[in-house]
């Protein structure tokens, strides 16, 4: 460990863990399952979505495999399409829609405002449940034979052309829909009445306000997809006709509903994901976030304005030209509050004192894949480039470096930065850098080619394609082995330090969160006495006094 | 674009024999091409803009350099400065990406029509000739061309990369698309809406030929029989022209001459008839009363395949006169009704 980073790591031979933390104060599987406590509800949900993940991530690397080649010899057609089906479906609804709100939210939520627990904390179980439930019905469909939609369920393949099993696939994610749905209402409910003494609206902390905002995406947003899969199901089972030509329906109108809600899933996905970046930045430039109001509105109004642009899915498919033109101009004014948070991560860096722990490299590396995710999607808000583009793998590339290459990366950094404060120990450090590293490179290698590809006009969810293809395909999977390798390496690093790595003290990067002035892991309570809260997120002159103080405290 | 046209032309032609880089082979083709080199250049910019000041401020800032940060709140005219500048740029992107989308999508009045039916997992193309193929597509070069499409299933969607152009094909409606290839060659067609099972599969041609071979395509593979011709033949076996006679006493309106032609309707109400007004009208009738007639019109929903449908528009559109109503009302009369066009799902192609 370098001497510059960590500075009140306890010396390793004497430092212990706290006697009590939420960890050990009851014991067996029963103490688990049955569980109120919003941290270890956050934990079961970060060993579940690590689950599913390795799952959506297998499914990653079979496709690839099949691509290496223009022809389908790996697996055929059909198998090809539930691969990507399974990859999308457990990709979004299993793993980005949960992963940072779910898991780190859950556990950070309460603490960071200097609360005892969430609003409803059976409610908060509740969730979890349903989450594994819809996750029991993904898998069902996995060993029943799969299901060839494509996450996106488009009707009428979906209702009247598809004989596997599209049925359980949908009640599992109209299920998973109402674990969001109540996570959402939790956090709403608990950022709004359950704040410390002094914890107004803008000392909180901006990880907060990102959570708050994709809340409300979750709560307004989910609903709908909810009355689209159950539109599907009814089609299905009793053929009611509301998406069938031949009986008056319209197959666009379940185009509308689905991106209706899909279009702001993919904030409530990347929301989360920037309030941790702002964490980190702060805290290892030892500054404010730059801009801290602008962010913080910036991030709400993402949100609301994410719910104005979603026929931008549809420019092909016979909307009018002038909806068009309209939802293409809505589009580039969304990007802008996204471009300004970039600049302003950036200038928080300006006159700090910056270290590059992991969690910071990790952000870096989301800066850079979110900024180029983000101005690729300009091109396809473009309503020109974007009938050359759409349905291309430029798409694909598009959405992995905003979702993958943005979201992964925040996740990650946010997995590294609470890591000594969830689990009590440090993880090896030149180790996790390397991981950090490893995975830029890889990602950068495996979608950077495939913009190229979308270009030259490869669709995607095609199980062959043209030869002449085939070397950017390569390139691709090439790539794709060396992410996984990135993404083995923490899975198995945070695994060993579980056991063997240092203590590591409650405040081991010297942030400003009050979840950084607890013991680490916390107690059950998590505060002993309400804090009261007198200084803004991010007073570092007002950390290094109370440090002071503490010190000759002890001393 | 600023960048001299010799300039161009060898950038153009460079990234063309690279690879990396579909073939111009369209009148659209550069209009988008030059759209991606804007927005490309957008894209380096705006990364190496923000690599590089968090390089800068890493290397500046790190903590062995500057042990003490100095807290700022924010800076009002820099935040105004990064939310004005992007909001600029991307205005001109809308605005370029608007006017390139009216340019894809508004044919010019001359463009040929060609009809092309979406099904899993083939494209057939129809021309007005009676030509049919599958999976492929006889074009002229240097002429417009419109696609009216439609599919009989699922959603599908058309797309010639090499021309720059897309478009969805839904089941119930028609879309078009219209493009002018420029190059003699073949480009791939793609389905590039996922459509099930085979969607890889869902692969074409598109031929582009000089007009006067093109004309000798033609030649060559008629059938015999024209979309107009089949039209006729459809419309006296299911009986349209029992009703639709042209005469004063006829329980259909006349149809020649309607296509073209603002229509109104019983609740009043004005149309305009096209080819999704008429395909309309025969599958879902009870919606579409002519002013002055009862709703005694049967609906052929389910009794006609698509390219049937197709056939029937065709057909009406080029009605001038009922001369030729009256014509195979009498063969039908006469009991030997042209044989019926095989229904959808039969195999029929060819
Ligand atoms: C090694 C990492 C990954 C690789 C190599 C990979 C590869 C791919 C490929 C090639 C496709 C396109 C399939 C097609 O359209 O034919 C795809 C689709 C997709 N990927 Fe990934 N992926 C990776 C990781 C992820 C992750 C981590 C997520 C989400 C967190 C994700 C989310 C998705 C989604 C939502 C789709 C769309 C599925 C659909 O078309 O129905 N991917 N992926
Ligand atoms: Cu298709």
């Amino acid at each position: 460990m370098s001497a510059t980073t960590i500075v009140s790591l306890p010396d390793q031979a004497t430092a212990r863990l706290p006697k009590t933390n939420y960890l050990n104060n009851k014991h067996g599987l029963l103490s688990w399952l049955l569980t109120a406590d919003h941290k270890r509800i956050g934990i079961l949900y970060l060993l579940s979505i690590t689950f599913f993940f390795f799952i959506g991530g297998a499914f990653a690397g079979l496709i690839r495999l099949e691509l290496l080649t223009p022809q389908p010899d790996l697996v055929a057609s059909d198998t090809y399409n539930k691969f990507f089906t399974m990859h999308g479906i457990v990709m979004i609804f299993l793993f980005l829609v949960p992963s940072v709100p779910a898991a780190l939210g859950n556990f950070l939520v309460p603490i960071m405002i200097g609360a005892k627990d969430l609003a409803f904390p059976k409610i908060n179980l509740l969730s979890w449940y349903l989450y594994m439930t819809a996750g029991l019905f993904t898998l069902a469909t996995l060993v029943l034979g799969g299901v060839d939609t494509g996450w996106t369920f488009t009707t009428p393949l979906s209702t009247h052309y598809l004989n596997t099993h599209v049925m359980t696939t949908a009640i599992g994610i109209f299920i998973a829909g109402f674990s969001s749905i109540f996570t959402g209402l939790n956090f709403i409910v608990t950022i709004h009445r359950m704040r410390a003494p002094g914890m107004t609206w803008f000392r909180m902390p901006l990880f907060i306000w990102s959570n708050y905002a994709a809340s409300l995406l979750m709560v307004l947003g989910t609903p709908v997809l909810a009355i689209a899969i159950v539109l599907v199901a009814l089609e299905r089972t009793l053929n009611i006709g509301v998406f069938d030509p031949a009986k008056g329906g319209d197959p666009l109108l379940f185009q509308h509903l689905f991106w209706f809600y899909s279009h702001p899933a993919v904030y409530i996905m990347i929301l989360p994901g920037m309030g941790v970046i702002s964490e980190v930045m702060s805290t290892f430039s030892r500054k404010r976030v730059f801009g801290y109001t602008a962010v913080a509105f910036s991030s709400v109004a993402i949100a609301l304005f994410g719910f104005f642009v979603w026929a931008h899915h549809m420019f092909i498919m016979g909307v009018s030209n002038y909806s068009a033109l309209v939802f293409s101009l809505l589009t580039m004014l969304v990007a802008v509050p996204s471009a300004i948070k970039i600049f302003n991560w950036a200038f928080t860096m300006q006159k700090g004192s910056i270290t590059f722990e992991t969690p910071m490299l990790y952000a870096f590396g989301f800066i850079g894949l979110f900024t180029i995710g983000g101005l690729t999607g300009v091109f396809l808000g473009s309503l020109g480039m974007d009938v050359h583009l759409t349905e291309t793998y430029f798409v694909v590339a598009h959405f992995h470096f905003v979702m993958v290459g943005g979201m992964l990366m925040a996740f990650l950094a946010g997995v590294h930065f609470w890591w000594p404060k969830i689990t009590g120990r440090m993880y090896p450090e030149s180790l996790s850098k390397l991981a950090a590293v490893v995975t830029f490179v890889g990602f950068n290698l495996t979608f950077l080619p495939q913009f190229v590809l979308g270009y030259l006009g490869m669709p995607r969810r095609y199980a062959a394609y043209p030869a002449e293809f085939q070397v950017l395909n390569v390139m691709s999977t090439a790539g794709a082995t060396v992410l996984g390798v990135g993404y083995m390496l923490p899975l198995i690093y945070l695994g060993w330090s579980l056991k063997y790595g240092a203590i590591a003290g409650n405040n081991p990067w010297q942030a400003t969160g009050l979840e950084w002035q607890i013991q680490s892991p916390p107690l059950t309570e998590n505060f002993l006495e309400t804090p009261i809260v007198t200084q803004e997120a991010y007073d570092y002159e007002w950390l290094e006094e109370k440090m002071k103080h503490e010190v000759t405290h002890v001393g | 674009m600023g960048i001299s046209p010799v300039l161009w032309h060898f950038l153009v032609k460079w990234l063309h024999s690279s690879a990396l880089f579909p073939a111009e082979a369209s009148t659209i083709a550069p209009y988008t091409d030059a759209l991606y080199f804007f927005l490309i250049g957008m894209t380096i910019v705006g990364t190496l803009l923000v690599g590089v000041l968090v390089v800068f401020f890493s290397i500046r800032y790190r903590k062995e350099k500057n042990p003490v940060a100095t807290q700022v709140e924010g800076s009002t005219l820099l935040e105004a400065t990064w939310t004005i500048i992007p909001l600029a740029i991307f205005l001109v992107t809308f605005v370029w990406g608007a006017l390139l989308y009216f340019r894809i999508f508004n044919p010019p009045a001359n463009a040929m029509n060609i009809y092309v039916v979406g099904k899993q997992w083939m494209w057939k193309a129809e021309h007005p000739g009676g030509q049919h193929e599958i999976n492929a597509l006889h074009i002229p070069a240097g002429k417009p061309v419109q696609l009216t499409m439609i599919s009989q299933d699922v959603f599908h969607s058309f797309s010639i990369p090499d021309f720059r152009v897309k478009r969805e094909v839904i089941p119930g409606r028609y879309s078009t698309v219209w493009f002018q290839a420029t190059t003699p060659g073949t480009y791939h067609i793609f389905c590039t809406q996922y459509c099930g099972t085979l969607h890889a599969g869902m692969i074409g041609e598109v031929t582009v030929l000089e007009p006067k071979d093109y004309e000798k395509w033609l030649q060559e593979s008629t059938s015999g029989m024209s979309l107009a011709q089949n039209g006729e033949r459809l419309f006296a076996s299911m009986g349209c022209n029992a009703c639709h006679t042209g005469n004063a006493a006829a329980r259909g309106p006349n149809l020649a001459g309607v296509y073209g032609t603002k229509l109104t309707l019983a609740n009043g109400s004005q149309v305009l008839v096209n080819e999704a007004y008429l395909r309309d009208a025969i599958l879902n009738p009870s919606e579409h009363i002519t002013a002055g007639y009862a709703p005694i019109m049967p609906t052929y929903q389910g009794q006609i395949s698509e390219d049937g449908l197709i056939d029937l528009v065709e057909y009406i559109k080029n009605m001038q006169s009922n001369d030729r109503v009256h014509q195979t009302l009498m063969t039908s009369e006469g009991d030997q009704a042209a044989p019926k066009t095989p229904v959808a799902g039969t195999t029929q192609e060819r």
